[in-house]
Parts: structure tokens; C-alpha cells; sequence
């Protein structure tokens, strides 16, 4: 129970912080999650966000922000075992369910739906 | 930032954009805070539940948990998406449907449904990307310059 | 004829002898549902794509006004539209359709008037005996083409507005009965500097406020001379500064005469944010509701200043702000 409390007001929190840039900085929705990911990806490399995932769970794992970890941590555990050319190998390992799928069921999608207008 | 806006502009325009943002309606930041942490947490919550599930039933650890727990939330969000219903949570909802995965889901989901209408190869397949490809591309690129400069440092620390 | 610096008096009063207005199923629910022709339940008009509806609504508010006015499509000489498309192909293939010799145009939400402005002066100039004149948009393909595909959850600010699903045309002749057009502005670009896309009233305000005052310049009257003085579609933001801008350069309109087809033609429960926008807006509205009441003795003397955004995608992608236009055209009944 308390597992999913603490991933609810981390999330949440993540996404308020994601309004704040749309509604005080005046990012566009496109600068905002990108601004995240990068963040995610800078904080994967200083070892930052793994230790807030294992705590929020996913509170942590959920927000477009752990796409960025996730690339680097792909990147780094490919390169790691292979060598430097692991960096490119690698850096869709974890990610690859996610991306897949939003490409697969998107284009699923649009052979059964048409848009509501 | 807003200075050096201000340089392009002549005064007349100065004054106007400052004529214009005293009658301009005020967003509702606290409201939308608000409701962007009871959405964006609902979502975590679910996704917490759906690692919980697929550990449990289906023998995933608490790592290799995330993947088909992120493929379950992408597979509702461009369902929701599909049906309508997304955008008008996200009116509600703001950043708290749109920085969740889920949102990644429904930025590809609506353009590819969008643009069926000039054939699957061309349109669906050539504009899928069309609001998701920053994501992509900075993740991508910013994940390859972070890993890069960790491998240097490494190196370098251990000589 | 050239009147003062950028107007035109139309002495042989070109009359407006019917209008054909269609809309969509926002438009069904909202205030003026009543002075539509032709009303649609499916935004999709039961066509493949937004573009192809929004081509439908354009041929169907031109089929009609043509329809009503007891003529065929052979009797009218030429067919003026625009509309927010790329390359403006609901109008072009609205034309095909319709088969009448055909100038397109481009003034964003401003082409209604713009479209009527150039149509009476053919007509006044003796160059056609029957113009016809009209707009359209639909709310889909502009999001698509501007801004998000639709179902893409962005959260659309106070400031937005919402493009009215719909076509309006005017058919103008040299002979006949009903409103006359007796003069028209055309306006010039104004660029204050606003570059949000998603608050085009704060944009185009200054271009009403500039063909407002130029329109009084050049004819040499003020407020008194209207019952109405309405603008195309600046919705509440850009109603509320350009009524705060026209007292601040000393013209005086009274607020019970100055109103906006964007804030009138949907209900208050509507989520349209800060009102209607789109070629259609000025259209349906001027052409339907406010021609009807005048129809119906209501008003006499009207001016429509129909306002446009002429950004692209890209133009905003390159950091620039956003240029205004407004154009301003005078109805009235006549007899009494």
C-alpha cells in the first residue's frame, strides 16, 4: 500500500513539474517532455535516477523521464560488455518494449479508428 | 529570455505586448498543478499496480517488470486515444497526461489515425512521428553524449 | 470608386440577393443555429477526410445561395473564396465543382469581407452582373494543418479559440433585392509583436483597431453612422483589447454597438474558450445571422470587419510573430 502512495505523489509530482514548464516558462508540450527526457538521461548518467526508481517504483519508472535513463542505461551496459560501439548497440535494449509498441499499437490504431474530430 | 525579445521589438510593440498581457486571462496555475498531480499520479499508481501484477503472476522481477508494464500503458493510452476520450482527459488533465508514457502512446496514436487519410505508407507512416520525433531524436542523442562523457570520465579516473 | 486613402464607395449600391450558410454539429448546438440553411450532425460530413468535408460545406453554402437566389451555377461570372487550407483547396475544388470562372484568396478569417470587398467592386465597376462570394473552415483540418492532430492530448489555454465548422457565401449582383453593400476597407498588415499561436485575438486586434479607424477616415464618420460594428473573430481576449485600444486613441464605439461573430455564434456552455474563430466565423455569422436581422428590419446600417492571422507553421517554427490584417465592408437595407 505504501509502495503505491509514494509512486502516486512522486508521479505526480513529476507531472506538476511538467505544468509549471507549460504554464509559467511557457514551453510548448514538445520542449517540455523533451526537457524531461534529457534530464532523465543526465540524471541516469550521474547515477541519480536508478536509487529514485528502486524508491518510487513506478512513480518513477512511468513518467517520460525514465525514457532518458533507460537510453543511458542501455547505452552504458551494452558498452560496458562490447565496448565503446555497446553505446550505440545498446541504447534502445530497455527501452525497445516501450518504443515498439507505441509504434505498433499507433499504427494498429489507425487501421481500425478514425479520429473524432 | 523576454530581454532579448524585447530587442527585436520596436516600442510601439513593446508597448502593445505589455497592453496585450495586462488583458490577457490569467492561467489557472494552481488548479492546473492540481489537477496535473491527481492525473499524472493515477497513471504512476496503475503502472505501480501492473508491476505488482506482472510479478506476481507471471514470474517478472522488479527490473525486467517495467517493459511489459510500460507496453500495457501504451496499449490503453492509444486505445483511449482511439476512442476520443484522451484529449478531452488531457484538457482536464494537462502535463499529467502528457508526461506519463501514456502521453508518448497518444502523440503517436493520434497522428497515425490523423493521417490514414493520405494512405497508410505516406500518411500514416510518414507523419507517426510528427509530435513524438523530439522526444525520440533528444532522448536518443542526449542518452549517446551523457553515456560518452561517463565512459571518458571512467577511463580517465582509472588511468 | 476610390474613397480617401484605402476604401472603395460602391455608388450602384450592389445588393447582396441571397447567402448560403452551412455549418457543423458545434455550430447545430450553439446560439445562431437558427440562421443556418444547412446544418450537419457528423463532422465528417460522411466524406474520408476533414478536408474533403470541409470542400463539401464550401460547395454546399455556394449551391445554396445560388439555389435560393432562383439561378443556375452558368448565371454567375465569377467565383471568389479562400479559406485556411494549404493552398487554399477547399476553395479550388469548391470551383471545380462548381465549374464558374475563379480567383482564390488568401486572408485567413479575413477573407469573407475580403472576398465580398473585391466582389461588390466588380460588380459596382460594371464588371460582372453576379459575384459570388464565400469562406469556409473546419475545426479538424485546421488543427491538424496548425496546430496538434486532434486527439492529441494538449491542454489548449484560455486564451484559444475554437475554428467554427462551416461555409458562408454571399452571391452579390448588380440588380435585385436585399442588404446593400455600399463601401468597403481594405486593410493593412499590423504586427505588434504577438507570436502565441494560440492567442490570435491579441494578434489581430491592432489590425481591427487600424481598418476601424482608417474605414472612419476615409468615409468621414464615426460609431453614430452604425446600429452594429462587428469584428470577424477576436474572440473575448481580442474584443476586450481592442475596445480598450480604440478608447485609447480617442474613437469612441459604445459597447452595445460593438460586438464579435466569434462571441456570438456559440452558447456560453460550449468549451469554445475565449469564443469562435476560422474563415467561417465572419461568414456564416455576417452572411446568416446578422443579414437575417437585417432582413427582418432589425438593423440598418452594419459594418463587418472580418480579422485575420496570417501565420503558417513555419513561420512560427522561425520565430516570427504574427502579422494582422482586418477588412471591413458596409451593408445596409435601403428603402424606409
Amino acid at each position: 500500500m505504501e509502495k503505491y502512495l509514494i509512486a502516486f505523489v512522486i508521479g505526480g509530482t513529476i507531472c506538476v513539474i511538467g505544468q509549471i514548464m507549460l504554464d509559467v516558462f511557457r514551453l510548448t508540450p514538445a520542449h517540455m517532455t523533451v526537457t524531461l527526457v534529457v534530464t532523465g538521461a543526465i540524471l541516469g548518467g550521474l547515477g541519480l535516477y536508478e536509487p529514485l526508481v528502486k524508491f518510487a517504483g513506478a512513480g518513477a519508472s512511468v513518467p517520460i523521464s525514465s525514457f532518458g535513463n533507460s537510453l543511458v542505461k542501455g547505452a552504458l551496459s551494452e558498452a560496458k560488455s562490447t565496448g565503446l560501439v555497446g553505446v550505440l548497440t545498446g541504447i534502445f535494449e530497455v527501452t525497445s518494449a516501450g518504443i515498439s509498441s507505441a509504434i505498433i499499437f499507433g499504427f494498429l490504431a489507425s487501421l481500425f479508428f478514425k479520429p473524432k474530430g | 529570455m523576454s530581454n532579448k525579445k524585447n530587442k527585436k521589438l520596436s516600442a510601439a510593440q513593446q508597448e502593445y505586448q505589455k497592453f496585450a498581457k495586462d488583458r490577457e486571462p490569467k492561467r489557472p496555475l494552481l488548479t492546473n498543478c492540481l489537477h496535473a498531480f491527481i492525473a499524472g499520479g493515477l497513471i504512476c499508481t496503475l503502472g505501480q499496480f501492473f508491476q505488482w501484477f506482472y510479478m506476481t503472476y507471471f514470474n517478472f522481477t522488479e527490473i525486467t517488470a517495467g517493459s511489459p508494464t510500460q507496453a500495457t500503458l501504451i496499449i490503453i493510452s492509444a486505445l483511449l486515444t482511439s476512442l476520443g476520450v484522451y484529449d478531452h482527459l488531457a484538457q482536464w488533465a494537462g502535463a499529467g497526461t502528457i508526461v506519463p508514457v501514456t502521453g508518448f502512446a497518444n502523440t503517436i496514436t493520434s497522428a497515425a489515425i490523423e493521417h490514414r487519410s493520405e494512405g497508410y505508407v505516406l500518411g500514416v507512416g510518414g507523419n507517426m512521428f510528427k509530435v513524438a520525433g523530439p522526444v525520440i531524436t533528444f532522448g536518443v542523442f542526449s542518452a549517446f553524449v551523457v553515456a560518452i562523457i561517463k565512459i571518458i570520465i571512467q577511463k580517465l579516473g582509472g588511468i | 470608386m476610390l474613397q480617401g486613402h484605402q476604401s472603395w464607395v460602391f455608388d450602384k449600391h450592389p445588393v447582396i440577393i441571397s447567402t448560403g450558410v452551412a455549418g457543423g454539429p458545434f455550430e447545430a448546438a450553439g446560439a445562431l443555429a437558427d440562421d443556418f440553411d444547412i446544418l450537419h450532425d457528423d463532422t465528417w460530413l460522411g466524406q474520408e477526410s476533414f478536408e474533403k468535408a470541409e470542400k463539401k460545406l464550401l460547395e454546399e453554402a455556394c449551391e445554396k445561395a445560388i439555389d435560393k437566389a432562383g439561378m443556375k451555377k452558368e448565371d454567375v461570372h465569377f467565383f471568389l473564396s479562400g479559406d485556411l487550407m494549404n493552398q487554399i483547396i477547399s476553395s479550388s475544388f469548391a470551383a471545380r465543382t462548381l465549374g464558374i470562372p475563379y480567383l482564390g484568396l488568401f486572408g485567413a478569417c479575413s477573407t469573407s469581407m475580403a472576398g465580398l470587398a473585391v466582389a461588390s467592386f466588380i460588380i459596382n465597376a460594371g464588371g460582372a452582373s453576379h459575384v459570388l462570394a464565400a469562406a469556409s473552415s473546419h475545426n479538424s483540418s485546421v488543427n491538424k494543418q496548425y496546430r496538434y492532430p486532434t486527439e492529441y492530448g494538449a491542454q489548449n489555454p484560455p486564451t484559444a479559440q475554437w475554428t467554427v465548422t462551416g461555409a458562408g457565401a454571399a452571391l452579390v449582383a448588380a440588380a435585385g433585392e436585399g442588404p446593400r453593400v455600399t463601401g468597403a476597407t481594405i486593410g493593412r498588415i499590423v504586427d505588434l509583436g504577438i507570436s502565441d499561436p494560440f492567442n490570435m485575438g491579441a494578434a489581430m486586434a491592432p489590425a481591427a483597431v487600424d481598418t476601424i479607424e482608417a474605414h472612419f477616415r476615409d468615409f468621414n464618420v464615426d460609431a453614430s453612422h452604425y446600429d452594429l460594428i462587428a469584428t470577424g473573430d477576436l474572440g473575448r481576449v481580442g474584443h476586450n483589447i481592442a475596445g480598450d485600444l480604440l478608447i485609447k486613441h480617442g474613437v469612441d464605439i459604445p459597447e452595445d454597438k460593438f460586438t464579435d461573430c466569434g462571441l456570438l455564434i456559440y452558447k456560453d456552455n460550449q468549451p469554445v474558450i475565449a469564443g469562435g474563430s476560422g474563415c467561417a466565423c465572419s461568414a456564416t455569422v455576417t452572411y446568416g445571422h446578422l443579414l437575417n436581422r437585417m432582413r427582418r428590419g432589425e438593423i440598418k446600417r452594419i459594418l463587418v470587419v472580418a480579422t485575420g492571422a496570417l501565420l503558417s507553421p513555419l513561420s512560427y517554427q522561425q520565430k516570427e510573430s504574427i502579422p494582422g490584417i482586418a477588412h471591413a465592408v458596409v451593408m445596409e437595407r435601403e428603402g424606409d
